[in-house]
C-alpha cells in the first residue's frame, strides 16, 4: 500500500480501535478460560461474571493434573497427535515433492481425487472405519487413530508441501545430480535443508488438526485409558458437570502444545501460501 | 578422449515430437554450440546429452560406447545452468567442492583444488561468502568453479550468460573462450544469442522447431547459409529477404527491375533474393539495381544505417561503415553485391550450385 | 594440447542397465505411492463401501435385521421429519457463519496489511482462535453463554439485547447463535491469512496508478482491491462452505442438536444417528445426501465462477 502522507487522527483511533477489537474478541475466550481456572471453587458461582476473580489459586490445576485421569489423556494425545504428525509430513513430503517435480501419467486425475476427499464430510465414512477397525481387532488402539489422521491429513498436507517445493528451483536438484548425487541423495543434502519451514509448518498444521479431532476418536476409543484429551474432557464433562474450576484448568493444559505450535509456526504457513498461491 | 555422437536421436514427450532426427558428431575439444529460436529443443538436446532427460529413441554415444541408459552422475559431464543452481546454504567455497565431497575424496585434496580453481576465476576473497551475498558475476564464476573442478571429459553451458547484463556479458564470454584454450575441452554451448555463437564456436548448430537446420563453422553459416532460416538467424542486422521471380540470367524484383546474378545462383526455382545490409551499396539516385527512398537513418559513428522503402518491393536495411551523409526522404539508388547474394527456393532452401 | 590425467573412473560402468527412461517414468511414484496407498485404503474404499452402506440396513443394536434393502433408507430419509429441519438448520448455520467470518476475517486481513505499533505479536496473538482445539473453543463459548458462570447472557441482558439472563442455548430459537458465535471465532483468522496472502500479492504500483488517477479510497477498494481477491475470495469460500457445513463438532459438544432438534445440521445427525443410534445404514443415508447437496453447491459455485471472475 502507497505512503499515507498526511495521517488524520480520526483515521489512526479508529484503527487502533478495530485492532483493539480484534484483539479483545480473540483473547477473551481463552482469558476467560484462565479466569475460572484459577478461581477457588467458593467462589465460582458467586465471582461467576466479574472479570477478575478477587483470589487466585492453583489448586485447580494441580488436582487436574494429580488426581484425575488428564494426564493419561493428555500423554495419550500427544503420541497420536506426534505420530499422525509425523508421518503425514513424510508422505506428503514424498507426494508433494511428485507432483511439484514430475510430469507424469494420471497426476490430475490423482490431485483431482484428493481434492474430492477434502470436499466430502468425512463423517461419511464413520461407519464402516469403525466395522473395519472393530473387525481387525484395534477398538481402542492409538495405533488406529495415528492410521486414520494421517490419512485424512494428508491431501491437505501434499498442497502445503507442494507450494513449499514450487518454491525451490528444480535446478538445483539437477545440479547436484550432474555433481554426483543420486536423486535421493540430492533431496537430502540440497533440498532437505532448504524445506524446512515448509516441513515445519506442516508438521504443526498435522499436529494442531490431529489434537482437536473429537468425532472419530469418539467412536473408535472407549476404553478410558486409551482416550485422547477431547474424548476425555467430554466424558469427564458429561459425567462430573459441576466442577467448572477443574474442567477449565483442564482445558487450560489442553491449549498449551497446539497454541505453541500454532504461534511457531503460522508465519511460515502464510509465507508458504503466499508463494504458493502466486503461482497460481 | 570425449568424442560425443548423437545418431537419429529424437525426444517425444506423449505424442508431441519436440526433436527429430539429430544426427551430430562432436570431436574431442570442440567447442560446440547450439543456437535457435525459443522452443527450438537446444536445451532439451543438451538435458539429454547430460542424462537429465532420457531420450525417446535414437543413440547417444562418448567414444564409441551407448550411454543412453547411464546416469548423470556417472557420465563425467558437468554443466554450468542458466540461473546458476548454486546450492543456497552452502558458502562458495563448499559450493565448488561439492562434487569431491559427494565423492568422499580426502579434504585436503578438496581444499587444494578449490582455492586452484578459485584463483584461476578470482574467487579467492569470496570463499565463505553465501550465494545470496554475490552479484550475478561472482555467481557465474561460481559455477563455472564448481564444473572446472569435476575435470570432466565435457562441458555443457546452458545459456550462461542471459541473466547477465550486457557489459558483463562481454566479459564473461571472453572467460569462457580462454577457459576452453587452457583446457581444451570439448564444450557444448546453448544460446539463443547469434553473437554468442559466432564469437565462441568452433562449429554451431543451427536448430529450429525441432530440427537441425545447418551445422558448420560460423564463417560457413554466414557465407552459406543452407535455407532461408538460417541465413535470417545468423548474422545481425538481419540479412534483407524480398520475392523475386526468376529468368535466365538472374531474378526479377517485384518492381520489374532486373538483376544478374553469378552462376553459382540457380536461379530456375528462385522464389526470393536475399542479401545483407553490409553488402549493399548506396550509389547515386537513378543508376545502381534498385531506387530506393530512406526513412529512418542512425548515425553510429562507426556505421551508417539506412532504412529504405523500394516502391513495389517494401522496406530493407543498408549498412554502410563510416558515416554516410544521407538524410531522411532523400532518395538513393541500391547496387546488390551479387556475388554475396543469396537465392532461396519455395521451401526456403538455399539455391546455390555445389561447386 | 594439454594432456589428460587418466581418470580412475570410467563412465559407462557395467554392460547391462535399465532404462534411463524407464527409470525416470518409474521415480515419481516411489515418492507417491505411501501416500496414495493410505489414502486409497483409509478413504476410498470406506467411501464405497459407506455408500453401500446406504442400501443396507446394518443396525448394531439389531443384528437380525441386516441385508440389503435397496432404496428403503432413502425413503425413509425423505419422510423423516428431522432430516428437513436438518437441511434448514444447515443452510441457516453455514450462511451465518460464513457471512461474518468473511467480512470480519477481510477486515483483520486489510488491517494487518498495514503498518503499526507492536505488529508480530499482534498478529501471533490475533491468530490464535484457529489454533484453539475445536472441542475446547465449544467448552469455552458454552460455559460464556452459561447464565450460571459465564458473563455473556449477563450483558447481553445489560445491553437490552436480552430481556433477561437466561440460557440462550437452551432456547430453541435462539440456540444456534451460539455455535455460530464459536464458529465466527473460530475461522475469522483462516480468512485473515489467506485473504492477507491475496492482499500482500497485489502489486503495488497498481495503488501507485490509481492515486495518481485520482482514485478516492473506496474506488480503490472496489475497483482494484476486490478484484484482484476475487479468485482467492472464490476459492475461499467455497472451500469454507463446504468445511463448515460438515462441521459437527461445535454444535455436537455445545447444544448436542438440541434443544428440540433445533441446531441439529446434517453432519451432527449423522454423527448421533452412528454413534447413538448405531444406525450405520441409515447414518450412512444421510451422509450420501450430505454429499449430493455439496456437489450440487459446488458445480453451481464453479459455474458462477466462470461467468463472473474475469482475471
Amino acid at each position: 500500500m502507497p505512503a499515507v502522507r498526511k495521517t488524520n487522527p480520526a483515521l489512526v483511533v479508529g484503527k487502533y480501535a478495530a485492532l483493539a477489537f480484534y484483539l479483545i474478541f480473540a483473547l477473551f475466550p481463552l482469558y476467560w478460560l484462565l479466569k475460572i481456572g484459577l478461581t477457588p471453587d467458593a467462589l465460582i458461582y458467586s465471582e461467576g461474571t466479574r472479570l477478575f476473580p478477587s483470589e487466585i489459586t492453583f489448586s485447580n490445576f494441580t488436582t487436574v493434573i494429580f488426581q484425575t485421569d488428564f494426564v493419561a489423556y493428555f500423554r495419550n494425545s500427544l503420541v497420536v497427535s506426534l505420530g499422525a504428525a509425523f508421518f503425514t509430513t513424510l508422505f506428503a513430503a514424498g507426494a508433494g515433492y511428485a507432483f511439484s517435480r514430475f510430469v507424469f501419467a494420471g497426476k490430475r486425475i490423482i490431485i483431482a481425487l484428493m481434492l474430492v476427499t477434502q470436499m466430502f464430510p468425512l463423517l461419511m465414512i464413520i461407519a464402516p472405519i469403525y466395522r473395519i477397525v472393530a473387525d481387525l481387532g484395534l477398538l481402542n488402539s492409538l495405533t488406529s487413530l495415528i492410521v486414520v489422521y494421517t490419512a485424512f491429513n494428508i491431501p491437505f498436507a501434499t498442497f502445503l508441501m507442494q507450494s513449499f517445493f514450487d518454491g525451490i528451483p528444480k535446478d538445483l536438484e539437477d545440479a547436484a545430480m550432474m555433481d554426483g548425487c543420486s536423486r535421493f541423495q540430492a533431496l537430502r543434502k540440497v533440498v532437505f535443508p532448504l524445506t524446512l519451514p515448509g516441513l515445519g509448518a506442516t508438521l504443526g498444521f498435522v499436529f494442531t488438526a490431529a489434537w482437536s479431532e473429537l468425532l472419530f476418536a469418539l467412536m473408535l476409543i472407549s476404553k478410558n485409558d486409551a482416550m485422547t484429551f477431547p474424548v476425555g474432557l467430554l466424558t469427564f464433562v458429561s459425567k462430573f458437570s459441576v466442577d467448572w474450576g477443574q474442567m477449565m484448568a483442564a482445558g487450560v493444559l489442553a491449549l498449551i502444545p497446539s497454541c505453541l505450535f500454532f504461534i511457531f509456526i503460522q508465519r511460515y504457513l502464510v509465507q508458504g501460501l503466499t508463494s504458493g498461491a502466486v503461482k497460481g | 578422449m570425449a568424442r560425443i555422437e548423437l545418431r537419429d536421436v529424437a525426444k517425444r514427450y506423449g505424442s508431441i515430437e519436440v526433436l527429430r532426427d539429430i544426427n551430430l558428431e562432436i570431436q574431442d575439444g570442440e567447442f560446440i554450440v547450439l543456437v535457435g529460436p525459443s522452443g527450438c529443443g537446444k536445451s532439451t538436446l543438451l538435458r539429454m546429452v547430460a542424462g537429465l532427460e532420457p531420450i525417446s529413441s535414437g543413440d547417444f554415444l562418448i567414444d564409441g560406447e551407448r550411454m543412453n541408459d547411464v546416469r548423470p552422475r556417472d557420465r563425467d559431464i558437468a554443466m554450468v545452468f542458466q540461473s546458476y543452481a548454486l546450492y543456497p546454504h552452502m558458502d562458495v567455497a563448499r559450493n565448488m567442492g561439492f562434487s569431491m565431497e559427494i565423492r568422499k575424496d580426502p579434504v585436503a585434496d578438496r581444499k587444494s583444488k578449490v582455492s586452484q580453481a578459485a584463483e584461476t576465476l578470482g574467487l579467492t576473497k569470496l570463499m565463505d561468502r553465501l550465494p545470496k551475498a554475490l552479484s550475478g558475476g561472482q555467481r557465474q564464476r561460481v559455477a563455472m568453479g564448481r564444473a572446472i573442478i569435476r575435470d570432466p571429459q565435457a562441458f555443457l553451458f546452458d545459456e550462461p550468460l542471459s541473466n547477465l547484463d550486457a557489459a558483463l556479458r562481454v566479459e564473461m564470454r571472453l572467460e569462457i573462450a580462454r577457459l576452453h584454450q587452457k583446457l581444451s575441452a570439448t564444450m557444448i554451448y546453448v544460446t539463443h544469442d547469434q553473437v554468442e555463437a559466432l564469437t565462441l564456436a568452433d562449429r554451431i548448430v543451427v536448430l529450429n522447431g525441432g530440427d537441425i537446420q545447418q551445422v558448420g563453422s560460423p564463417l560457413e553459416l554466414y557465407e552459406r547459409p543452407a535455407n532461408k532460416f538460417v541465413a535470417q538467424f545468423i548474422g545481425s542486422p538481419t540479412m534483407n529477404v524480398v520475392p523475386v521471380t526468376g529468368t535466365d540470367a538472374g531474378v526479377t524484383a517485384g518492381n520489374g527491375a532486373e538483376i544478374r546474378l553469378p552462376d553459382q545462383l540457380l536461379t530456375a526455382q528462385a522464389k526470393e533474393l536475399g542479401v545483407r545490409p553490409e553488402h549493399i551499396d548506396v550509389v547515386d539516385n537513378g543508376t545502381g539495381d534498385l531506387s530506393a527512398m530512406a526513412d529512418v537513418v542512425e548515425h553510429l559513428g562507426s556505421d551508417t544505417n539506412i532504412y529504405v522503402n523500394v516502391e513495389g518491393i517494401g522496406s530493407m536495411m543498408v549498412r554502410k561503415h563510416g558515416n554516410i551523409p544521407v538524410k531522411s526522404g532523400e532518395r538513393l539508388g541500391l547496387r546488390i553485391q551479387t556475388e554475396n547474394a543469396h537465392l532461396f527456393a519455395e521451401d526456403g532452401t538455399a539455391l546455390r550450385r555445389v561447386a | 594440447m594439454i594432456a589428460r590425467t587418466q581418470k580412475t573412473v570410467r563412465p559407462g560402468g557395467t554392460r547391462a542397465r535399465r532404462s534411463l527412461y524407464l527409470q525416470y517414468m518409474v521415480e515419481p511414484f516411489f515418492y507417491l505411492s505411501p501416500a496414495i496407498i493410505l489414502s486409497g485404503a483409509v478413504i476410498m474404499v470406506p467411501l464405497i463401501i459407506g455408500i453401500s452402506y446406504s442400501f443396507q440396513s446394518i443396525e448394531l443394536l439389531k443384528p437380525f435385521a441386516s441385508g440389503w434393502i435397496g432404496f428403503e433408507n432413502y425413503v425413509d430419509l425423505w419422510s423423516d421429519r428431522k432430516f428437513w429441519i436438518a437441511v434448514e438448520n444447515t443452510a441457516f448455520w453455514t450462511f451465518w457463519s460464513i457471512t461474518f467470518q468473511f467480512l470480519l476475517g477481510l477486515g483483520l486481513a486489510m488491517l494487518l496489511n498495514t503498518q503499526f505499533f507492536g505488529k508480530k505479536l499482534f498478529q501471533a496473538l490475533v491468530f490464535l482462535p484457529w489454533a484453539v482445539p475445536t472441542f475446547l473453543s465449544a467448552l469455552t463459548w458454552a460455559w460464556l453463554f452459561n447464565p450460571v458462570i459465564g458473563p455473556l447472557p449477563h450483558w447481553l441482558a445489560a445491553l437490552g439485547i436480552l430481556s433477561e439472563p437466561y440460557n440462550i442455548l437452551g432456547d430453541p430459537k435462539l440456540a444456534m447463535w451460539g455455535p455460530i458465535t464459536a464458529n465466527i471465532w473460530f475461522g475469522v483468522p483462516f480468512f485473515a491469512i489467506t485473504l492477507l496472502a491475496a492482499l500482500q500479492s497485489i502489486p503495488g504500483e497498481l495503488y501507485e496508478a490509481a492515486e495518481v488517477d485520482g482514485a478516492t479510497p473506496w474506488q480503490t477498494f472496489t475497483k482494484i482491491t476486490l478484484p484482484f481477491l476475487a479468485p482467492m475470495i472464490a476459492i475461499t469460500v467455497m472451500l469454507r462452505t463446504i468445511w463448515i457445513a460438515n462441521f459437527a463438532d461445535l454444535i455436537y459438544v455445545m447444544t448436542g442438536g438440541g434443544p428440540a432438534n433445533s441446531t441439529q445440521i446434517l453432519s451432527t445427525y449423522i454423527f448421533t444417528t452412528a454413534f447413538s443410534k448405531l444406525d450405520f445404514g441409515y447414518a450412512s443415508t444421510i451422509a450420501v445426501a450430505l454429499l449430493v447437496i455439496l456437489l450440487i453447491y459446488a458445480v453451481i459455485l464453479l459455474w458462477l465462477r466462470k461467468k463472473l471472475v474475469k482475471i
